[in-house]
């Protein structure tokens, strides 16, 4: 028996926070980065008599979520407590939402795999973070209240790799969504994973092990083939997998026990008596716009001529999509641009998208130039690179580097005239029937130039005089 | 009689026609409270300062004919459960001791906005969990009327202080009876009004889905006069309801013929003291006098009010004191362990009833006893309402007794919390109902304790509560033996 032998039974509980302005119960700042417990009020730190109330865009947020994923969406669902102690979480209970959540149902198509069912999306608010410091703990309440949906999937999973595909599209589509940033460093966008292993064959599921602190997509897939293989052990060894949470140690590799059945929090579910319930109509619901999901840009793409695999890199981050659009003119043309110089200029740097100066339309300009023979493609891409660092108009960079094409016939035709005299070997040869000379009389007559001259309007010339 | 000593209402009138100044009412008030708190502790502490700023300021509001209305100067105080911005807020626990507010709670702003003078913080049950003011970590309240008994709680300092004539109006909130059944035990006026009517934000929760703030004074006027000024929607507590407040005072004289009052059987059984429902009787009788008409009526799950309540309101505040936990604010302990700073800190912080509380509330909510409790619980509790929209489909409201008993004795039911939660058998219904409940006092045990008549209306609808209690208030409001130099 091997690992072979066994079918892993794998799924994930995601919790993104939501992009709102303000937190989900007051109107606290979300940003991310203040200084510590400077984003607080009497609700979030949980003072004595404080009251939640509800932000509505986190509400529609998460409808915008249940429309992408093709969930039924409540009428009403309702807001639970849900109890636990720890020092960052200042009420000593979480408001979330238990047995009536406002999303259930639903799947979230992943590429090249299938269609991934979820059991529910519901809201609840984020606790704030505790930080060691020396001797002691401090707790920052910045992050207390900031929203979170809880898409939690269904066990369809059969290997680390598919949970780790299923992560990336559940992801991208949020991004699509412009409802979370989708970042697992900062912890906004945050995976759980059960994971369990049977017999292949074998009907009954197998004792369902947690997994937490998964913070980047490499540690998904090493966390679970670990406990993949960790439990397959114990079961080869003759032993029972215990049910328990672990934690991802992403140094070693490993997971870690972290408490038992036993030691797991009663966490005293009980309906919010301080919230309504959630009334969401159908007329709320329908007047939530859903934008283009990442297959259908994909379809549109392959449609408009973009070859597949240029079409996958730009839906595969939003942000290319839009300067995709933006720069406009022949799409295809478009896509080698934005995969091409664009995203290069971009690994380079590691430039920030949103601090990026130069208007893409500008790039049709650059074409423009080149299609009249204007500048050489070599001086093309020099152009594409100067606007991408420095949004100057492409004409502007052209005549401030010298960039600009000779393709005046009496101009090239002293070159080529001064060429041939200079060489009369070459020219004998070429007559005799060494035709790849030609590449050697354009490379004299471009040093003559200084590179700027038309290679095509040369090439001809040289043609035309050699006969 | 001097000014101070008049029921709040004609306090009010007499500030408007300027007969009396918000500084001297004050004064009198201050003055009162140093003669007579040391044998009641109705008060946990003063702001005299602020409150002298506040007259100041309403008194040349008067002097240029610009007063805000009819609560203007009027001296109030509140139950220490109302977060008070810069003043120290405690709910009566230790765990809170020293702990100031940052902010007012929404019934605080409103009566600064309507010209209150706020003289101080009322002492309580810790968490506002008693019917004594004995769990007070702080000590309890001495009944005016007889010192060695206690006015009830969980509200005693509000009602006492009422009764004293230390303050015209108090507020106090009610979770199972805590702003009716002190005002039966002291002799004065307690509304409990709809849930929702009144914001709780900033009032230090006990049980989310039954707390209701409320206002006592001596008249049932002055009562609705408190309550016009606080009452309303407030976008910071989702529960409050966004009703137009009507003004409360303007319908009271209507009288009351032709409102059909329900008696309802199950409230006139075992356990209630003869003299009690003697006067209660007499108030009935008082209000058929005027042209009610009155029926006797069943609320047959009303017996369940009791058990269903004590596991609905431990299972809430089992949760909304679990900010209690010494990271943030109020009592720590000192301990290695976070584990041990937790259970060190609330061990020493609340008092016994408190944890007994928190204990059943936890048990109740525990996974594998939720739906045997907690679910059962809510059941009954719709059963309970459901008794009293049927019983409101012929009658404008229900007449009760307030509390079974007169003011027991200090230290009488410590020993037997069973004993204590009973004291409140009439008046928890309403709260698990969500209904608007007002005591007015009718009349005095042999032994000169006052009795309280209980009014239960329709949601919302206090204005016919008003009017009904209006008219079945005594005529005067006579003074404790305290007040009339021979106390005991």
């Amino acid at each position: 028996m091997s690992v072979a032998d066994f079918e892993p039974v794998i799924g994930l509980e995601v919790h993104a926070q939501l992009l709102t302005r303000s937190k989900i119960f007051c109107g606290c700042s979300t940003r991310f980065g203040a200084a510590p417990n400077t984003q607080v009020c009497p609700v979030c730190l949980g003072l004595p008599g404080a009251l939640p109330a509800l932000n509505k865009a986190a509400v529609e947020m998460a409808i915008k979520a249940g429309k992408a994923f093709g969930c039924r969406i409540a009428e009403r669902s309702i807001w639970a407590r849900k109890n636990y102690f720890y020092p960052d979480l200042p009420k000593g209970y979480q408001i979330s939402q238990y047995e009536l959540p406002i999303c259930s149902g639903g799947a979230v198509p992943v590429p090249g795999l299938r269609k991934v069912g979820l059991t529910r999306i519901h809201l609840e608010e984020d606790a704030g973070k505790n930080v060691h410091a020396g001797e002691g703990s401090e707790v920052d309440l910045n992050r207390s209240g900031v929203p979170l949906i809880e898409i939690v999937g269904e066990p369809e999973l059969r290997s680390a790799e598919e949970a780790s595909e299923y992560l990336k599209a559940l992801r991208l589509t949020l991004l699509y969504l412009g409802i979370n940033d989708g970042n697992l460093e900062e912890g906004s966008f945050r995976c759980d994973a059960n994971v369990s292993v049977r017999r292949k064959g074998a009907q009954a599921l197998g004792t369902r092990v947690e997994l937490k602190n998964i913070n980047s997509f490499r540690f998904v897939r090493q966390a679970i083939e670990h406990e993949i293989a960790r439990q397959v052990e114990v079961l080869e060894g003759g032993g029972k997998v215990a049910q328990e949470t672990r934690l991802f140690d992403s140094a070693q590799g490993v997971t870690r026990s972290m408490r038992s059945k036993e030691e797991a929090n009663d966490y005293r579910y009980f309906p919010e008596p301080d919230l309504q319930p959630l009334l969401v109509s159908r007329e709320w619901a329908e007047s939530v716009r859903v934008p283009r999901l990442p297959q259908e840009v994909m379809d549109d793409l392959v449609a408009a001529g973009v070859p597949a695999a240029d079409a996958r890199t730009l839906v595969n981050d939003p942000r290319l999509v839009e300067v995709h659009r933006r720069v406009g003119g022949d799409p295809k043309r478009a896509a080698l641009f934005v995969v091409g110089e664009f995203s290069r200029a971009l690994n380079e740097k590691e430039a920030d998208l949103a601090a990026l100066k130069f208007d893409p339309a500008l790039v049709r300009e650059v074409w423009r130039l080149q299609d009249s023979s204007a500048i050489s493609s070599t001086a093309a891409r020099e152009v594409l690179a100067e606007l991408i660092r420095t949004g100057e108009a492409p004409e502007a960079i052209v005549e401030r580097k010298g960039l600009a094409q000779v393709s005046d016939a009496g101009a090239l035709e002293a070159v080529v005239d001064a060429v041939i005299a200079r060489n009369p070997a070459e020219v004998a040869r070429y007559k005799g029937g060494k035709a790849n000379l030609l590449g050697f009389f354009v490379g004299q007559a471009m040093k003559e130039l200084k590179g700027k001259g038309n290679p095509g309007a040369l090439n001809a010339l040289f043609r035309k005089k050699l006969g | 009689m001097t000014a101070d000593l008049l029921p709040l209402s004609r306090l009010s009138s007499a500030l408007l026609s300027r007969e009396v100044s918000p500084e001297a009412l004050l004064e009198a008030s201050l003055a009162r409270i140093r003669a007579l708190d040391g044998k009641l502790h109705a008060f946990l502490r003063l702001s005299e300062e602020e409150a002298r700023a506040a007259a100041r300021a309403s008194g040349q509001r008067h002097a240029r004919g610009q007063a805000l209305g009819p609560l203007d100067g009027v001296p109030v105080a509140l139950k220490d459960i109302f977060c008070t911005a810069g003043v120290e807020t405690t709910a009566g626990s230790k765990i809170l001791r020293g702990y100031v507010p940052p902010y007012d709670a929404t019934v605080v702003r409103k009566l600064k906005e309507a010209g209150g003078v706020i003289v101080g913080k009322l002492n309580m049950d810790e968490f506002a969990m008693g019917s004594s003011t004995e769990n007070s970590a702080f000590g309890p309240t001495m009944n005016p009327w007889d010192l060695s008994r206690t006015p009830g709680g969980s509200s005693g300092g509000s009602a006492a202080a009422v009764a004293a004539r230390m303050v015209p109006g108090a507020f106090g909130t009610d979770t199972g009876g805590s702003i009716r059944q002190p005002a039966a035990l002291v002799g004065c006026a307690g509304l409990k009004p709809t849930y929702g009517r009144v914001s709780r934000f900033g009032v230090i929760a006990f049980a989310s889905s039954l707390d209701q703030v409320g206002p006592f004074a001596q008249d049932v006027r002055g009562v609705a006069l408190l309550l016009s000024a606080v009452a309303g929607y407030d976008e910071n507590d989702q529960t409050s309801s966004t009703r137009p407040v009507p003004d409360y005072a303007a319908a009271l004289d209507q009288g009351v013929r032709g409102l059909r009052i329900g008696v309802p059987r199950e409230y006139f059984g075992e356990g209630l003291s003869p003299e009690v429902e003697k006067a209660v009787r007499t108030g009935i009788e008082k209000l058929r006098g005027q042209g009610c008409e009155v029926k006797e009526i069943s609320l047959p799950n009303s017996p369940h009010a009791i058990a269903t309540y004590y596991i609905v309101a431990t299972a809430e505040a089992s949760s909304n004191l679990a900010r209690y936990d010494g990271v943030r604010y109020g009592h720590r302990a000192r301990a290695g362990q976070l584990l041990e700073m937790y259970e060190r800190t609330r061990a020493e912080g609340f008092g016994a009833e408190v944890k007994r509380r928190i204990m059943l509330g936890t048990y109740a909510l525990s996974a594998g006893y939720y739906d045997a409790y907690y679910l059962r619980a809510q059941k009954v509790r719709t059963l309970i309402r459901r008794d009293f929209e049927r019983a409101f489909e012929s009658v404008d409201a229900v007449l009760s007794p307030t509390s079974p008993t007169t003011a027991f004795r200090l230290g009488e039911k410590m020993d037997d919390p069973l004993a204590m939660y009973l004291s409140d058998v009439y008046t928890v219904p309403a709260n698990l109902a969500g209904l608007p409940g007002i005591s007015v006092p009718c009349g005095f045990d042999p032994g000169g304790l006052p009795i309280g008549l209980q009014l239960i209306g329709k949601p919302f609808d206090e204005e016919t509560l008003l009017r009904l209690a209006r008219a079945a208030e005594p005529a005067e409001h006579p003074l404790p033996p305290l007040l009339q130099g021979r106390a005991p």
